[in-house]
């Protein structure tokens, strides 16, 4: 399936800035329907993993306290044009999604 | 079979040949598959029991070397921009809680090798309250906050 996220990831100098936007409901399970009254189960993303080949960059964990249809922006250093940054989420249910961007 | 059912259990597949191969090749280990998501800290329903639970302590100290932007006026609660940076040296993680909030801690960022002390996302907010960042550097944890009034609630 073709990932949603969308990635952008430009290089000015020697540090590199990554902007994110993720597709996701992001369902704290505290708000209700509006018209059942039904309490909506809580559908988060719980992890987000940015990686530049092997390494690490950001780990981030997320409540459903993060809005919906998250964006995310970091920024590092040590990586150069045409390098590619991988981003992985993962939710409460256990879904997942990566996508992946080269250095602009 | 449908096309839909076959794509769900292809990927499904896929998916789970991929991790399977990764631990294989001993890149993951069972159980690290990712960082544990700290569940105390997140569903605790004070700032006080939410930062103990993801930081140890809940002992910080205001720093004029942390940037915290956010709006004066949120009009909608749901979608409140935030933005932190700081100059701090050694800074390993950056977190977020808003105080009024019934769960006050939204995220929490962990920096890898290279990262720099940066962070820009879009939290919630369900009322008028202060916004509060935590830059653990070295092993102190170091705070700046701003009072965000929210229109309309958006949790």
């Amino acid at each position: 399936m073709a990932s949603q996220m969308k990635i952008k990831a430009k290089i000015k100098g020697d540090t590199t800035e990554v902007k994110a936007l993720m597709t996701h409901p992001m369902e704290n399970g505290m708000s209700k329907d509006k018209e059942s009254g039904e309490v909506i189960p809580a559908h988060f993303i719980q992890n987000v993993v940015a990686k530049v080949g092997d390494r690490t960059v950001l780990t981030a964990l997320w409540s459903g306290g993060v809005s919906k249809n998250p964006y995310l922006a970091f920024k590092f250093t040590g990586a150069a044009k045409g390098d590619k940054v991988d981003i992985t989420w993962t939710d409460n249910k256990g879904a997942t999604e990566t996508e992946t961007a080269a250095i602009e | 079979m449908t096309d839909a059912k076959r794509r769900i259990l292809l990927k499904g597949s896929l998916a789970a040949g991929a991790v399977g191969f990764a631990i294989g090749a001993g890149l993951l280990t069972p159980g690290m598959v990712l960082a544990a998501w700290p569940e105390a800290a997140f569903n605790a329903q004070s700032v006080d029991a939410a930062l103990t639970g993801l930081l140890g302590t809940a002992a910080h100290e205001a720093s004029d070397k942390i940037d915290l932007k956010a709006p004066d006026i949120a009009e909608n609660g749901a979608v409140v921009p935030v933005t932190v940076e700081s100059t701090l040296e050694g800074v390993s993680s950056i977190s977020l809680v808003a105080s009024g909030n019934m769960m006050p801690l939204l995220a929490s960022f962990e920096l890898g090798a290279g990262a720099v002390p940066f962070v820009s996302t879009r939290v919630k907010m369900g009322k008028t309250a202060n916004l509060v960042a935590l830059v653990k550097a070295g092993d102190k944890i170091y705070s700046a906050s701003k009072e965000v009034k929210v229109t309309v609630g958006g949790c």
